[in-house]
């Protein structure tokens, strides 16, 4: 098969695939890091808390969720000044408070929240107006 | 009638992806074999489908021309309608294929009694299809942050731009309306002007259900009906590090139901009328310069014809010639 | 021949569409829509395949028998040769945007004169025979298999589209519905389906060096009478020549010129131009067409008429040839000519010997158009005019769609016109420059027995003069186009009465004042010259 303006239209295609298979050659040599979610030490505070290992909502539940549910606590909180909230999984009252409820557990921002987020490049929004917590056990182990 | 067989055709599709997932367990086939045989039709496909173009040589210099073309130096020319040189024509091609230049030029032409015929505005063909393809290209390279490791900073300001109303959580990304919002007029404006609907084959209605089936499920798994998005970026850079395996997590039916309909626009895609994303830049009539007096265009299928010389003529017309006073070559 | 309806009743024009779609939908061959077919005769002088007596409206066709194999082969040879057509017959996404762009189209509401479908009615083949899709889902995908009624709707359609490419620019593809018609008059003429309207004057051309048959002593005869009516208005007499050799210019231009008005009077407008100036050229009875109605049959054909021109001008050994005012003409000259018969090493590289201007636009082709030839004139002040010898006149300009859409010369003939003329009205925007609409009965169908077809095709382009009449009083349609001046009376009449057609020199010579010329009292058309008792006393 002959090709006419062969030069530029070989060109455009190397281009083209060049273009879509991107990805692929993107991540070559690069660690194919996933997320490493480290629950210890702080976990065990629930326990201590509600006497046994529980979140607000099923766990399952929390991991596609949770934004919808933090959304809807800093609506609740910050409009109508409502802190309480009713664990549909358990019934139990929790604290609508990311740093003195979620994180009382979840105590690591970089070993716990961090560790989907980035792998998800997602940049949640509670850190433009919370305080984010320096990590000091982090630095010590 | 060939809407409707679209549309079942879509929706039948759908539902044995997520069937297929949810019943009989095939996340492999939907989430491996499938697409990776999807993305290799494509690329193979569309390289094919230009190298088929490339093998048919453009014989005449043919452009058309909308606007002055370049003749005497005082004469404004139109270097992007009737671009001269190389450089004229990438800015046409630029505008065409960023900007659908021609189609801004649209009109609708309508019949009054007078009669009188007059040419409205007519941009709303014009809005939406850039409104398509531009959200379909931004959403696509958004979804870049499931096959890239560590997301390089244009993907993630693109998102960020995208959803920079920061409406709901997860954040409402703008593309994901207006993509619905303009295939949804796409579909409306093709079943609701007579003539259009007149021209339409299943090839059209087709890929209209299944940019919007995608669209959909895609609308549904971040929204609505949330799936394990983790599991599906593992399993997104197990297929792209050509090391597939399916997450220990259950990312859900919907996800895979997304992936297949994505699958088979990426295998349906050279076959069909969507190559013009390729087709559009060896358009001839938009792709050269109107140059054709100033710089020899060659055919390179020329060849000799038969022609009537001046010889001939002159023999079949000799005394009348010099009957008229007119010089011949032999008298 | 079927009468033509009133204006009145030919402007209800329904858009709507038949409910049964359109591959269901038979070709109905009405009467006035279409032209006689092509005489044996006329084949048999163009050597081309199946010349015998056939006629359009008849059920048998007397097609040879492999007739599909033809078709289906020649279909496959330009699909290797033309990557226009294949790319077309691939990348529509039938969004309409041509629509209702086709002057054929607004004028009949018949839905195949819809680009888009007239295209469809090529491509459903295509599809059938050529890709994997067709052939596999047929209908479903929108092929269909090539039937004699299929190779008759081709017919119908292909000779409804006068290939003046306004669709093109609306297209965001580019997709040049005038490219498919091209194509599809080729793969007709394979069973020799031409319109006699066509194959008459390409043979005549073949043989004879133009159109209308006129032989080397008619040439010099119908410029004889030319030149006494130029003698009557001017009292000059001109003598140009004919096939002399060693004249720096050949002049070329469309035979129709010099046969009918208005286009003598055109002819009228360069013999004086050219005198005046004192030009050393002249005509050629052996190229003696510019217009090439080949092109409307198959590439070949145009090549093949096309060579007299480079031919002859290489055989009287000039510089540079000029090509007269014409609209097809100068599509194939700009776009076709260097390819196909060039390169045109034997020419220079034109220049005004009045200006000294180098047309570097045609460094290659050495050829330029008069509008640029004399708009060179006019800028550098070369010229005497007296504009208000055309104040009887308020002028529109028709931008003929070859010239506009397939070369670009808009302002040159704007910028002349308006150095000879004191009134003129644009018409409305959407009508003229690259979005002119077509006489109607470009691409060979200017013939007498399409009269239905050519009014409604022709109806926007009237309109858009009825619409300059109303307003400004526009009472002359000026061009550059052979077809439009002999097309335009005839639609002018049935639409806008009232208004009549003009090429460009007619109105330039109009307002020329030449050396020597007695005191004009008329206008080259022999109607009394406007303002004549006032001129003298301020004068």
């Amino acid at each position: 098969m002959r090709l006419y303006n062969g030069g530029l239209i070989i060109t455009g295609i190397v281009v083209f695939l060049a273009l879509a298979t991107f990805p692929f050659y993107y991540n070559i040599g690069k660690a194919n890091a996933k997320p490493d979610i480290k629950l210890e030490p702080a976990i065990k505070m629930s326990e201590e808390r509600y006497g046994k290992k529980q979140c607000v909502e099923p766990k399952e539940w929390i991991r596609r969720e949770h934004m919808v549910l933090l959304n809807h606590w800093r609506d609740a909180v910050v409009r109508d000044e409502n802190r309480g909230y009713l664990s549909t999984d358990t019934g139990t009252r929790f604290n609508m408070s990311l740093q003195n409820e979620c994180m009382q557990c979840h105590s690591s921002k970089k070993n716990f929240c961090d560790q989907c987020h980035n792998y998800m490049a997602v940049k949640p929004f509670c850190w433009d107006c919370h305080i984010a917590p320096t990590e000091k056990e982090e630095a010590r182990s | 009638m060939k809407v409707l067989v679209s549309f079942f055709a879509v929706l039948v599709l759908a539902l044995v992806a997520y069937a297929g997932v949810e019943a009989a367990n095939l996340q492999y086939l939907f989430g491996v074999i499938i697409p990776y045989a999807a993305f290799v039709t494509f690329l193979a496909g569309v390289v094919f489908r230009i190298l088929k173009w490339g093998s048919s040589p453009v014989p005449f210099r043919i452009p058309t021309t909308c606007g002055q073309q370049k003749t005497l130096p005082w004469i404004k020319s139109s270097k992007l309608e009737n671009p001269s040189g190389l450089l004229g024509v990438i800015a046409r091609m630029a505008l065409e294929v960023l900007f659908f230049r021609s189609l801004f030029r649209n009109l609708r032409t309508q019949l009054s009694d007078g009669p009188r015929l007059a040419y409205g505005e007519a941009k709303w063909l014009w809005l939406a299809g850039l409104a398509f393809h531009w959200s379909f290209l931004i959403i696509l390279l958004r979804h870049l942050r499931f096959f890239m490791e560590k997301v390089p900073l244009p993907i993630t300001m693109i998102e960020a731009l995208d959803s920079f109303l920061q409406l709901g959580a997860p954040l409402l990304y703008m593309t994901d309306v207006v993509l619905l919002l303009a295939v949804t007029y796409l579909f409306i404006r093709r079943v609701g002007i007579p003539q259009l609907r007149y021209i339409s084959l299943i090839n059209d209605y087709f890929p209209l259900f299944l940019i919007l089936g995608i669209a959909v499920t895609g609308v549904l798994m971040r929204y609505f009906f949330k799936v394990d998005v983790v599991g599906a970026k593992m399993l997104a850079m197990s297929l792209i590090s050509l090391k597939p395996a399916l997450p220990e997590v259950q990312i859900g039916a919907l996800f895979y139901t997304h992936l297949f309909l994505l699958s088979v626009l990426f295998a349906y895609f050279p076959f069909s009328k969507l190559t013009h994303m390729a087709g559009v830049f060896l358009s001839p009539t938009r792709n050269m310069a109107n140059n054709s007096r100033a710089k020899r265009h060659v055919n390179p299928w020329n060849y000799p014809v038969h022609v009537h010389t001046y010889q001939e003529y002159e023999d079949d017309f000799r005394e009348k010639m010099k009957g008229a006073g007119l010089p011949v070559e032999k008298e | 021949m079927a009468k033509l309806p009133n204006p009145e009743e030919l402007s209800k024009i329904d858009y709507a569409p038949p409910s049964k779609g359109w591959m269901d939908t038979p070709t109905e061959f009405k009467p006035g829509m279409f032209c006689h077919g092509s005489k044996p005769k006329s084949l048999e002088t163009l050597e081309f395949p199946n010349p015998r007596e056939w006629r359009p409206a008849d059920v048998d066709w007397k097609l040879p028998e492999n007739w599909k194999q033809i078709l289906l082969e020649g279909i496959a040879d330009r699909l290797k040769k033309y990557r226009s057509f294949r790319l077309f017959m691939d990348i529509c996404v039938r969004c309409g945007a041509c629509a209702d762009k086709c002057h054929f189209f607004i004028g009949t509401g018949d839905p195949k004169n819809m680009p888009v479908l007239r295209a469809e009615l090529i491509r459903s083949v295509y599809r059938k025979e050529f890709t994997i899709a067709g052939k596999i889902f047929g209908k479903m995908a929108g092929a269909r298999e090539l039937t004699v009624d299929v190779l008759k709707e081709w017919w119908y359609y292909f000779f409804q589209c006068t290939e003046c490419r306004r669709c093109s620019v609306f297209c965001p593809y580019g997709i040049d519905q005038a490219e498919i018609t091209i194509i599809g008059r080729e793969l007709l003429n394979l069973l020799g389906l031409n319109i006699e309207w066509i194959a008459g004057p390409a043979a005549n051309c073949y043989m004879k060096g133009n159109h209308l048959g006129l032989e080397p002593h008619t040439i010099v005869g119908n410029l004889e009478y030319i030149l006494d009516d130029i003698e009557t208005v001017t009292g000059k007499k001109i003598k140009p020549t004919f096939n002399r050799k060693g004249a720096e210019i050949l002049f070329v231009t469309p035979s129709g010129d010099l046969f009918a008005d208005p286009g003598t009077y055109t002819a009228m407008g360069y013999l004086m131009l050219f005198e005046e100036l004192g030009l050393d050229y002249t005509w050629s009875t052996y190229a003696s067409e510019g217009g090439n109605f080949g092109f409307f049959t198959t590439n070949e054909l145009a090549k093949r008429l096309n060579s007299k021109i480079y031919a002859e001008a290489k055989r009287l050994g000039v510089k540079y040839i000029i090509g007269g005012e014409c609209g097809h003409m100068w599509r194939v000259i700009h776009q076709y000519m260097d390819t196909w018969n060039g390169p045109a090493d034997f020419l220079e590289v034109p220049k005004s010997p009045i200006t000294g201007t180098v047309f570097e636009n045609a460094k290659a082709s050495k050829m330029i158009h008069i509008a640029e030839f004399t708009a060179d004139l006019m800028k550098n002040g070369k010229l005497k005019l007296d504009p208000s010898r055309n104040d009887h006149l308020k002028v529109t300009w028709h931008d003929s769609c070859n010239t506009a859409r397939g070369m670009g010369i808009l302002e040159e003939p704007r910028y002349v016109l308006k150095n000879v003329v004191n009134h003129f009205h644009e018409m409305p925007e959407d009508t003229i420059r690259e979005k002119t609409f077509c006489c109607g009965s470009g691409s060979g169908l200017n013939a007498s027995e399409d009269m239905d077809l050519r009014m409604k095709g022709g109806f926007p382009r009237a309109n858009a003069v009825k619409f300059v009449h109303d307003h400004y009083g526009v009472n002359m349609l000026a061009n550059i186009c052979a077809i439009d001046r002999a097309s335009l009376p005839p639609l002018m009449d049935y639409w806008v009465p009232g208004v009549k057609v003009a090429g460009l020199h007619e109105l330039v010579a109009n307002a020329l004042i030449m050396k020597g010329e007695k005191e004009r009292t008329t206008d080259l058309r022999g109607e009394p010259l406007p303002g004549k008792e006032q001129k003298e006393e301020s004068a």
